[in-house]
C-alpha cells in the first residue's frame, strides 16, 4: 500500500516549490497508523508471531524435521506389541501407529494443511474480488446474472458437493484446494460487490470520470487500492474455514491421500490407537486448534487495524 | 406478501433446478458412470460387454440432455430413482435418513440456543468482568476446534474414561448426547458472542437512554428493552444455521456412526451410488432454500421494521 493520495497531491507539478514544504503531519499516513494500531493489539501480535513460526516450520520442513515423515521405524518406533511408542529421546513426540515420527509428521503436515488453507482462502478471495468488482462496476444485467449465480452456489448443500467432487475426481492436493475454493468464493464476491457499488458512487470516482480517465484505469488506480485492505482481512478470516474443510476431508480419508502427513488425516489414523495413546489424536488436534485460533485473532486484529474509520484509542 | 412468497418459492425451484443440472453435469464430466458401475474382479478393468449392458440397462447410452429431461420428468412425479446399491427407492431411503439427521440437528439447535442466550446475556451485562473475559477466551478457543475433534475429545472423557455415554450408534437418548454437544457447544458459544456484541451496541442506543431516564431498573432495561432487539439477528442466524446443519453434520455422523443423511451421502460417494448422491444434493438444496425463506419470514414476523419483498 502506498501512502494514499496526500503524497501524490504533493507531487503534482502545480507549484514548483511545493516539494520544499515539509509535510504538515508526518505520522498520519494510513499505513503507518494501521501498523501502529495492529502492534497495539498485543494478542493479535502474539498470534502473528505464532503464525510466523508455523509458516517457517512449513517452509523449512526438510531442514528442521528430525526424520523423514513417511519412513516407518519398525525396530524402535513400535513397542513389542506393535503399538506406537510415547515421547522419548529419539522421537520427541513419540511415533504413530506405523512407527513414523510424530514430530516430523506434524512439521511436514504444516506444509499440507497450512498450505491448502492459505491457498484455498487466497484463491477464494481472488475469484470473489474479480466476480464482485465486475458485477459491481458493470451493474445492470451482468450484475444480476452474476449475483443470482452466487445465490445458487450459496444454496448448494456444501459438504455434499465437496464429497461428490472428491469422490468423482479422486482425492489429491489440487482437488482439495479446488473444491474448497469452489464453495468459498461466494461470500467474498458479495462482500466486494457491495463495496464496489458503494465506491462507484463516491465523489472522487466522479471526479476521475470528469477528468476523462478511462474506465479500466479508474478501476485499477482508484477502486482496487480501496479493496486491498478488505482482501487481506478476507483472506486471513477465510483461512480457518479452509483449514477446517481440509482437516474434515482428510479425516474422512478424502483429502490429500496417505502416506502424506495432513493434520486431519493424522487425527483419523490416530483414532485407532486413541484409547491407549490419546496423544495420537491430541497432538495434531492441538496444532490445528492453535493455527485456527491464531488466524482468527490475526484476522480480527487486521480488520480493526486496517479499518480507516477506526482511530487510535 | 403472497406475491413475495410466490416469487421466493419460484426462485427456490429455479435454484434447485440449476443445482440438479450442475450435479448432473459434474457426474458426467468425471467419467463414464457405466464404467464405474460395472462389476469388476480384483482390480481388473471391467469386461466391455458387461459395461455396454450396464450402460443400456441404466439408460446411460442416450444423449445427456435426454437423460436429464427424463430425470426431471421423474423428479416432477416425486421419483428420484432407485439406489444402485440398496435397490430401494431413493426417496424412501433419504426420507428416513433425513428424519434421523433432523432429530439430531433439532437437538443441536435447541441446545445451542439454551447455552448461547444466557451466556451471551451474562457476558454483556457484566462487561469487562472476569466472567466476561473468561467467556470471550473460552469461546474463541471453542470456535477454533473442528467439530470432529471436539467429538473425539468428548468421546475420550465421557465414553472412555467416565463411561457415561456410548461411543456411537443410535437408539437411546444417551446416544444423542455426545453428538449434540460436539456441535452445540461451539455453535452456542458463537451465538453467545454474537448476542453480546448486539447487546453492547444496543445498550448505547437512544431509546435505552430514554428507558433509563424513565427510572427503570437496569434489569428491566436489559430484559424488556435491549434483549428483544439484540435477539433478532441471533434468531435469523439460527434459522439459517438449522438448514445448514441438516446437510452439514457429515463429520459428526461419521465419528459417531450415526445413521443420518451425512453418513449416507458419504457411503454413496464411496459406492458411486449416483441416484442417492443426486437425490441428497436435490433434497439438501431444497432444505437450504426453504430454510433461508423461513429465516426471512421469521425475521419479518419478529421485527416489524423489516419489509418483505424489497
Amino acid at each position: 500500500m502506498d501512502d494514499s493520495h496526500e503524497v501524490r497531491l504533493a507531487q503534482l507539478p502545480i507549484d514548483p516549490h511545493a516539494a520544499a514544504f515539509p509535510p504538515i503531519v508526518q505520522s498520519t499516513s494510513w499505513s503507518r497508523l494501521a501498523f501502529q494500531r495492529f502492534v497495539d493489539q498485543h494478542v493479535a501480535l502474539a498470534a502473528t508471531i505464532i503464525l510466523v513460526i508455523l509458516c517457517l516450520m512449513a517452509v523449512l520442513a526438510p531442514f528442521i524435521a528430525p526424520y523423514d515423515p513417511v519412513q516407518q521405524f519398525r525396530k524402535d518406533g513400535l513397542d513389542a506389541a506393535g503399538l506406537p511408542v510415547g515421547p522419548n529421546a529419539h522421537y520427541w513426540l513419540g511415533t504413530d501407529g506405523q512407527g513414523r515420527d510424530m514430530l516430523s509428521r506434524l512439521i511436514w503436515g504444516a506444509r499440507i494443511s497450512l498450505g491448502i488453507g492459505i491457498a484455498a482462502s487466497s484463491f477464494s478471495v481472488l475469484i470473489g474480488l474479480l466476480m464482485g468488482s465486475v458485477a459491481g462496476m458493470a451493474g445492470g444485467a451482468l450484475d444480476a446474472v452474476l449475483m443470482r449465480f452466487v445465490d445458487i452456489v450459496m444454496s448448494l448443500p456444501g459438504f455434499f458437493v465437496i464429497l461428490l467432487l472428491v469422490a468423482l475426481f479422486r482425492p489429491s492436493l489440487w482437488i482439495t484446494i479446488m473444491v474448497i475454493t469452489l464453495l468459498g468464493w461466494t461470500y467474498p464476491a458479495r462482500l466486494f460487490r457491495t463495496e464496489v457499488v458503494a465506491l462507484r458512487e463516491r465523489d472522487f470516482i466522479l471526479a476521475a470520470r470528469c477528468l476523462g480517465i478511462p474506465e479500466p484505469q479508474i478501476v485499477m488506480r482508484h477502486i482496487l487500492p480501496h479493496l486491498v485492505p478488505l482482501a487481506i482481512v478476507a483472506i486471513g478470516l477465510g483461512v480457518p474455514g479452509a483449514i477446517f474443510a481440509e482437516a474434515g476431508l482428510s479425516f474422512l480419508g478424502l483429502g490429500v491421500p496417505p502416506p502424506a502427513p495432513a493434520w486431519g488425516g493424522m487425527i483419523q489414523f490416530g483414532t485407532s490407537y486413541y484409547r491407549s495413546s490419546p496423544l495420537q489424536v491430541l497432538l495434531p488436534g492441538a496444532i490445528i486448534v492453535t493455527t485456527v485460533v491464531c488466524f482468527n485473532l490475526v484476522g480480527a486484529g487486521l480488520r480493526d487495524a486496517l479499518d480507516p474509520t477506526m482511530r487510535r484509542r | 406478501m403472497l406475491a413475495f412468497l410466490i416469487q421466493r418459492i419460484l426462485w427456490i425451484g429455479v435454484t434447485v433446478l440449476c443445482v440438479s443440472l450442475m450435479t448432473f453435469g459434474l457426474i458426467f464430466a468425471s467419467g463414464d458412470p457405466a464404467q464405474m458401475l460395472a462389476p469388476t474382479r480384483q482390480g481388473q478393468p471391467p469386461d466391455p460387454a458387461v459395461v455396454a449392458r450396464v450402460r443400456e440397462a441404466y439408460g446411460l447410452d442416450q444423449p445427456i440432455y435426454i437423460q436429464f429431461v427424463r430425470y426431471l420428468g421423474h423428479l416432477a412425479q416425486g421419483d428420484l430413482g432407485y439406489s444402485y446399491y440398496f435397490r430401494r427407492p431413493v426417496t424412501e431411503l433419504l426420507v428416513t435418513k433425513f428424519a434421523s439427521t433432523a432429530l439430531l440437528a433439532g437437538l443441536i439447535m435447541v441446545t445451542a440456543i439454551v447455552i448461547g442466550l444466557p451466556v451471551g446475556m451474562l457476558a454483556a451485562l457484566q462487561r469487562d468482568s472476569v466472567l466476561d473475559h473468561g467467556i470471550l477466551i473460552g469461546s474463541s478457543l471453542l470456535l477454533g476446534v473442528p467439530t470432529f475433534l471436539l467429538a473425539l475429545l468428548l468421546i475420550y472423557f465421557f465414553a472412555f474414561q467416565l463411561k457415561w455415554f456410548p461411543l456411537g450408534g443410535y437408539g437411546t437418548w444417551q446416544h444423542l448426547v455426545l453428538p449434540t454437544l460436539s456441535v452445540a457447544l461451539p455453535t452456542g458459544m458463537g451465538y453467545a458472542i454474537f448476542l453480546r456484541t448486539n447487546m453492547l451496541s444496543i445498550l448505547t442506543a437512544d431509546y435505552i437512554r430514554t428507558a433509563r431516564s424513565k427510572g427503570l431498573s437496569e434489569q428491566m432495561v436489559a430484559m424488556r428493552h435491549a434483549l428483544p432487539n439484540a435477539l433478532l439477528p441471533v434468531v435469523t442466524l439460527a434459522s439459517i444455521d438449522l438448514a445448514y446443519l441438516l446437510t452439514g453434520i457429515v463429520l459428526i455422523e461419521t465419528v459417531f456412526q450415526y445413521p443420518g443423511i451425512g453418513l449416507q451421502v458419504w457411503q454413496a460417494t464411496q459406492q458411486k451410488d449416483i441416484p442417492v448422491i443426486m437425490g441428497s444434493v436435490f433434497f439438501g438444496a431444497l432444505l437450504i432454500g426453504f430454510g433461508n425463506l423461513l429465516a426471512d419470514l421469521l425475521a419479518a414476523w419478529l421485527d416489524p421494521r423489516i419489509r418483505l419483498g424489497a
